[in-house]
């Protein structure tokens, strides 16, 4: 009896573990802060809708201030994503992604939302923080010197047809 | 029998290329001016080489070539379907350059879609992209809107019955002037005027939503450009999702709006005949069409609950309509959410709305207002016949600027050029099958592409198979060109290889 009554709670205890691990790799990601790419987040926009997230990439274009709140847009590489954040936050960026420079990397922590009802339906994210995890910086242009060269090529190039096309005007109109 | 083009056909051809080829060079100074005001050093040599490839063949092809005959019907008809691919080629160098696209093909693609006023894209890191090279992409839209071998040639030439022939050979009919020139410039006229007006819109509601005023008046003037010539580019990657705002999605939605209407509609607005735009048929077929596919939409959407308010709705579901019914291709949502989220019936309103197309003699792309309003008046002219005794004499007439009465000839035109669409439409769709793209994706884009809308699902990407991206680049040629010209292209080919 007390043999089986052993293997029982052996059982029970093997069915607990299983159940633990399985809401655990379940329920952590939609309970707790996960990190997400814009793609889980496009693709995936209803099993994140409403949840807490952490989402990283670089601050481009501009920082749109509103009031208090500013917009940000951050991409991680695939897409980017609107961030809606208090505008003491959006002060902590210095630079932002563009032709000319490298934006700064940061990490936002907030609320997703498919279908922002404040925001006329955007799919965006209700950051309440924000940390800067890699500096921007300018960059500087680097130009190929066979593009110089070949620019050079053309520019004699049609210089020169373009002086033989006047020359010839010319001599034309004095016949 | 098929007669051989003569040397002459050859000849005459080749100088008019020559003249498209250097005024679409001349247009690059515009970006080089852009370069040199945001000290872009490596764009402006990107503009410098396209600008010296395309005087060089230009000036080869004028000097070899050259000839003081005017224009056939069928040489004009080749000049204007050439001057699209050697315009996309020599557009596309610049862009090559410039390292965002990942093949020549890529960049081909590009400009195709800029030119051809189509909008979808195949750059990469689009938001680090200098403002020179951005400012080519929406340019190409300005110039291919207008009709890049009138664009060109109205810089060079006075009027000739040449001229005329490449007119209609870029899909425009309608003669708003007399003179086919002094149309093109009346084009290019209330274009500039619009141009200045949508972009200083655009640049201060840009400045009141928190942008930088030198970023606001940019992005104003391309997205202007995209949104006149409804092409759908946008400087950055989340096209007007960037913007996150509803007042810049209302002077958007104008600006579509005034895009998607005829040039000579626009004429006679301009000339204080504002009764015009209740009369005429393509606003009225335009409204009839928008009104029911956006039931169609609103119900699809509502089915799904996508979208729970009216505000709501009103920013995604109908300015996607319009941005779909005008031909212009700008999105408020990312590109897989149309997929993911909007769901068939939805999704099946936005593809007829692509497939109808905006206003004949106007920028859009599509069927065309004026034909499905032919259509649905022949077919209502059809049915008074039944009704009626046989002895009945059946007239229908329609008013387009003035009363026309409606015969076979027109709506046999009509039906023609509906019917190459549908067969485009559908071949595309088909190739997108045998990529191995679900139906309902394939179809999408391919209609995006060859009405040149340039919405997409997610299929157009840098990694989609070269066969799909040469397709949509035909797509987009043949869409925008209204197929006679590519036809007579064709036809010219044919009878150089079986001509006696």
């Amino acid at each position: 009896m007390s043999h089986v009554t052993r293997h029982m709670s052996h059982v029970k205890i093997f069915l607990k573990a299983i159940l633990i691990i399985i809401s655990t790799c379940y329920l952590l990601p939609v309970t707790c802060y996960s990190q997400v790419s814009s793609s889980d987040l496009i693709n995936n926009a209803k099993q994140y809708d409403g949840k807490e997230i952490v989402y990283s990439g670089e601050v481009i274009g501009d920082v749109m201030v509103r009031g208090n709140f500013a917009w940000i847009n951050v991409n991680d590489t695939k897409n980017a994503i609107g961030i809606w954040l208090p505008r003491n936050l959006a002060k902590e960026i210095s630079i932002t992604g563009s032709y000319e420079a490298k934006g700064d990397i940061v990490e936002v922590k907030g609320k997703f939302n498919r279908v922002c009802i404040e925001h006329g339906g955007d799919l965006d994210v209700h950051a309440y923080m924000l940390n800067v995890i890699k500096k921007g910086k300018n960059v500087d242009e680097v130009i190929s010197p066979r593009k110089i060269k070949v620019a050079i090529a053309f520019l004699i190039i049609c210089l020169t047809l373009a002086v033989i096309y006047f020359i010839r005007l010319f001599y034309s109109k004095r016949r | 029998m098929v007669l051989k083009p003569h040397l002459d056909d050859l000849k005459i051809i080749g100088y008019y290329l020559g003249k498209i080829t250097i005024g679409i060079g001349l247009f690059m100074l515009i970006p080089i001016i852009c370069a040199l005001g945001f000290k872009e050093v490596s764009p402006t040599f990107d503009f410098f080489i396209g600008i010296g490839a395309s005087f060089l063949l230009g000036f080869i092809l004028t000097r070899v070539c050259f000839t003081d005959k005017d224009l056939n019907w069928m040489q004009g008809m080749i000049v204007v379907s050439l001057s699209w691919l050697i315009a996309t080629i020599i557009g596309a160098i610049p862009l090559y350059l410039s390292g965002h696209w990942a093949s020549y093909l890529d960049a081909c693609f590009e400009s195709m879609s800029g030119f051809a006023t189509t909008g979808l894209t195949l750059v990469q890191d689009l938001d680090h992209l200098s403002y020179a090279h951005n400012l080519w992409r929406h340019l190409a839209p300005f110039l291919g809107g207008q009709g890049i071998a009138i664009v060109a040639l109205s810089l060079f030439v006075s009027g000739s019955s040449g001229a005329f022939k490449m007119y209609v050979g870029e899909a425009r009919e309608e003669k708003i002037l007399p003179n086919v020139i002094q149309t093109a410039r009346f084009i290019w006229i209330i274009s500039i005027i619009y141009l200045l007006i949508g972009t200083i819109s655009l640049g201060v509601t840009g400045i009141l939503i928190g942008m930088k005023p030198q970023n606001a008046f940019f992005h104003g003037a391309c997205i202007f450009m995209a949104g006149f010539d409804t092409a759908g580019f946008a400087p950055q990657s989340q096209n007007i999702l960037y913007y996150h705002s509803f007042s810049f999605e209302i002077v958007t939605i104008l600006i579509m709006i005034i895009g998607t209407l005829n040039f000579n509609l626009h004429y006679h607005l301009w000339s204080g005949n504002y009764k015009e735009i209740f009369k005429n048929i393509e606003t009225r077929t335009l409204i009839l069409s928008s009104t029911l596919i956006f039931f169609i939409v609103a119900i699809g959407l509502k089915q799904l609950n996508v979208y729970p308010g009216l505000v709501m709705f009103f920013r995604k579901g109908f300015f996607q309509l319009i941005s779909g019914h005008s031909t212009t291709g700008f999105q408020t949502i990312y590109a897989q959410q149309f997929i993911k989220e909007w769901g068939s019936f939805a999704l099946g309103g936005i593809i007829c709305a692509m497939a109808l197309g905006g206003c004949a003699c106007s920028t859009a792309g599509g069927i065309k207002m004026l034909r499905l309003g032919i259509i649905l008046k022949a077919l209502k002219e059809d049915i008074r016949r039944i009704m009626l005794p046989e002895k009945a004499v059946v007239v229908q007439k329609f008013h387009h600027i003035k009363n026309i009465f409606l015969d076979d000839k027109q709506v046999r035109a009509a039906l023609l050029i509906t019917l190459c669409y549908l067969v485009l439409y559908c071949v595309g769709a088909l190739i997108g099958m045998f990529c191995g793209y679900p139906f309902l994706e394939s179809l999408f884009e391919s209609t995006s592409a060859a009405a040149n809308v340039g919405f997409s699902c997610g299929v157009t990407n840098a990694g989609m198979p070269a066969i799909l991206k040469v397709t949509y680049i035909i797509q987009m040629w043949a869409g925008r060109l209204e197929f006679m010209s590519i036809f007579t292209l064709l036809g010219f080919l044919v009878a150089a290889v079986k001509g006696k």
